[in-house]
């Protein structure tokens, strides 16, 4: 097969816009997201005309829940592991891993994010479609963990997207991940109609 | 078991061939001027009982005065090492020549140093950051990053 | 009208266009991006775009004490986290001169051979992954991943991360019931990789995927300063427990795995008989382990004379080194990282170009890479 084998490297433009990107996100996102606080909300939650929709609804949603690929390092492997034959996370209906953000409703950051990374992790967030879910699995995800000190670190995922569930641990055992997810689980088992309407 | 040349055995041919060009050597380094530094890279790989064709790693260190970029070189044909340094002084504007030419496994390494301590390599054909974003203030791995 | 229409589709040129893989893609192991300029399905070019996970642990290091750094080290090639412990540890045992007590030495042999199986279980599943059997492979290797992770949990009580490793042996001696379980693993695992071999080794779709794909010549392997399994597959017999044996390995018969024309299907095959010598290896280990002290005399606060030193191991993915600069504190100097993955893939672009598209993905899983060491 004959091909031209001369370089022909990107263009130094493409990284200029890509690195201005990346700063314009840094600059924005020094104050971390307020953790969406309809946990707490209980007043609109008493509403008697739409529970049994409500319930039927978020027993769906929770059943079927399907995470997005969003696997920066470690605690990867202790998701993977989760979802392989010993602890099967298929029992809770969430063994299919989307690989397109678009099929999913729940992303499961799985390990340190960087400034380089903040970006695309945006982006998935963005393109999942509502209602979605977010749980920040690890030190890391939470605040930054062992690398917080880091010029390039993230100091928790909350400064990029909002967080439902947090699980500690570096990396959480894959019997913590379940936890949360169950966590999750009662989380969304909450939500109204009435209160996603305001 | 790998042997570790020793630096001053080694000095002593490169300064035959090269008049000038070892600042110092000891037992287990030798420091070549940084100008020669291709010329005695290219020695040490193409002499025939050297045969230095395995570049194991390059490294740059911070001496405040100085910066010291350190070649960790391995024969696998006669299995034996030799650790290379040179130096560059100042902070600004440093430059060393590239070793692509001859180990391609510098690439990323060199492009890694310029990119983390701010030496870039002339005669590399793509030389960026690697690691950290273009607008990227600094160099990280400096000892006054920061301060 | 149809003619001039076919005309015009005539005199179209094709030219290159750039696809971008990555960061966030299922085949790349990680947050690893590829921008690879295309030629309808061949690949003309390939340019590796690193960095997402790079977490500054070059510089971290400098501001830790020299015990502090282990549990930075866990987190370089995570996968294999003893490795990235033993490599440092060896480091500064050279540079302080501090000597490990013999039984210490011949765990930690045990585990470091444990430890290259589970990577290469997850580079052989990972690998099958990328060749388009989903998953399922990948479910066999952690089904027996899971049983040397249990060993380890036993040892350091984490799965992952170890830290268990310290600086002239270790922090406590292995628990009473680690022996017999890991007699009981040593008694099954060949069964396990005899299962994995009926499976795959004449597998049809696996020799037509790859064999022959990614062709890595011996001369340019060298050159780009290639390591571990994607070296020798290559046929260069350099492995570093043979050719400059550190710790207590020059005690040990083992072969070192070869490969003949260094395609993705011989990274694949000296992956699985590396599996096959580190059993060989922890067998002999067994038999021998002494009694005995786990840890020498260390002070609380390692404080090595000024000086430099690199020690090198053979870890599961390629020789990890280490470059430790102390000026005769309590804290690195400096601490470079000899990453084995971040030099091999200086081949991916050797190797890729010429094929299409879907032999790109394997010739990358072929690699086995790990971002957390590429990065740091």
């Amino acid at each position: 097969m004959e091909v031209a084998r001369e370089h022909i490297y990107s263009d130094a433009d493409l990284d200029r816009v890509e690195g201005n990107q990346i700063e314009a996100l840094k600059a924005h996102s020094q104050q971390p997201f307020p953790d969406p606080d309809e946990w707490l909300d209980e007043k609109l939650e008493r509403n008697i005309l739409l529970i049994t929709v409500d319930a039927a609804l978020n027993w769906a949603r929770r059943s079927s829940l399907w995470p997005a690929i969003c696997f920066p390092a470690c605690c990867a492997f202790e998701l993977i592991a989760a979802n392989a034959s010993r602890f099967d996370l298929s029992r809770f209906g969430m063994e299919i891993l989307r690989a397109s953000p678009r099929q999913a409703d729940l992303m499961i950051t799985a390990g340190t994010l960087t400034w380089k990374m903040a970006p695309q992790v945006r982006r998935i967030y963005d393109q999942m479609a509502e209602p979605k879910w977010v749980i920040a699995m690890g030190a890391c995800a939470i605040s930054g963990g062992i690398f917080t000190s880091s010029y390039s670190v993230v100091p928790g995922y909350n400064r990029i997207i909002p967080i439902d569930v947090y699980v500690p641990g570096c990396p959480p055992r894959p019997e913590a991940l379940i936890y949360g997810i169950r966590m999750l689980h009662s989380k969304i088992a909450r939500r109204s109609l009435g209160t996603e309407a305001k | 078991m790998t042997v570790a040349l020793s630096g001053k055995e080694i000095a002593t041919k490169i300064e035959e061939r090269f008049p000038g060009s070892v600042v110092k050597s000891s037992p287990d380094s030798l420091v070549v001027k940084s100008e020669f530094l291709l010329d005695v890279a290219t020695f040490l790989k193409t002499t025939p009982d050297l045969d230095f064709d395995y570049l194991t790693a390059i490294t740059a260190i911070d001496y405040y005065d100085r910066f010291e970029v350190v070649y960790q070189l391995t024969s696998i044909k006669h299995n034996h090492s030799l650790m290379v340094k040179t130096h560059c002084y100042g902070r600004d504007n440093l430059s060393l020549p590239s070793v692509v030419g001859l180990w391609r496994g510098a690439d990323f390494q060199e492009r890694e140093i310029y990119d983390l301590m701010g030496i870039s390599f002339d005669g590399h054909p793509n030389m960026k950051r690697i690691v950290l974003w273009e607008g990227f203030e600094g160099h990280p791995l400096r000892k006054d990053y920061g301060t | 009208m149809r003619d001039t229409r076919y005309a015009r589709i005539m005199v179209l040129k094709t030219e290159p266009f750039i696809l971008n893989i990555g960061p966030v893609h299922p085949s790349t192991h990680g947050v690893f991006r590829m921008r690879t300029t295309l030629d309808g399905e061949v690949v003309v070019d390939v340019e590796p775009v690193f960095g997402y996970l790079h977490r500054g642990i070059e510089k971290l290091a400098e501001e830790r004490t020299y015990t502090g750094v282990i549990p930075l080290t866990d987190r370089l090639d995570y996968v294999a986290s003893m490795s990235n412990n033993l490599a440092y540890c060896l480091a500064v045992e050279k540079l302080a001169g501090i000597s490990v007590p013999e039984r210490a030495e011949y765990l930690r042999v045990i585990l470091a051979e444990l430890q290259r199986i589970a990577s290469h279980l997850i580079a052989v599943g990972a690998f099958l992954n990328d060749c388009g059997a989903f998953f399922t492979p990948f479910l066999y290797m952690f089904r027996e991943r899971e049983k040397i992770v249990d060993l380890f949990e036993m040892v350091s009580g984490q799965r992952l991360l170890y830290n268990y490793m310290r600086i002239g042996g270790f922090n406590q001696d292995v628990p009473d019931e680690f022996l017999p379980a890991l007699d009981k693993l040593l008694a099954q695992m060949p069964r396990f990789i005899e299962e994995y071999e009926r499976l795959l080794k004449e597998n049809e779709i696996l020799l037509a995927r790859a064999k022959g794909v990614g062709i890595l010549p011996k001369e340019v392997a060298i050159n780009i300063s290639a390591s571990g399994p994607v070296l020798r597959a290559s046929g260069v017999k350099w492995d570093i427990r043979k050719k400059d044996p550190y710790s207590i390995y020059d005690r040990f018969d083992f072969d070192i795995p070869t490969g003949e024309v260094g395609d993705c299907y011989d990274r694949y095959r000296v992956r699985v008989e590396e599996m096959r010598q580190s059993l060989r290896i922890i067998n002999q280990a067994r038999r021998q382990l002494p009694a005995g002290e786990v840890k020498s005399e260390v002070p609380h606060l390692v404080r090595p004379p000024a000086g430099e030193a690199y020690a090198h191991i053979e870890a599961p993915k390629g020789e990890l080194g280490f470059h430790l600069v102390s000026d005769n504190s309590i804290a690195p100097y400096r601490c470079h990282i000899r990453a084995p993955s971040l030099l091999n893939l200086t081949a991916l672009r050797d190797m890729a170009i010429g094929w299409k598209v879907a032999d790109l993905i394997i010739i990358f899983g072929s690699i086995d890479i790990v971002m957390g060491e590429i990065d740091r």
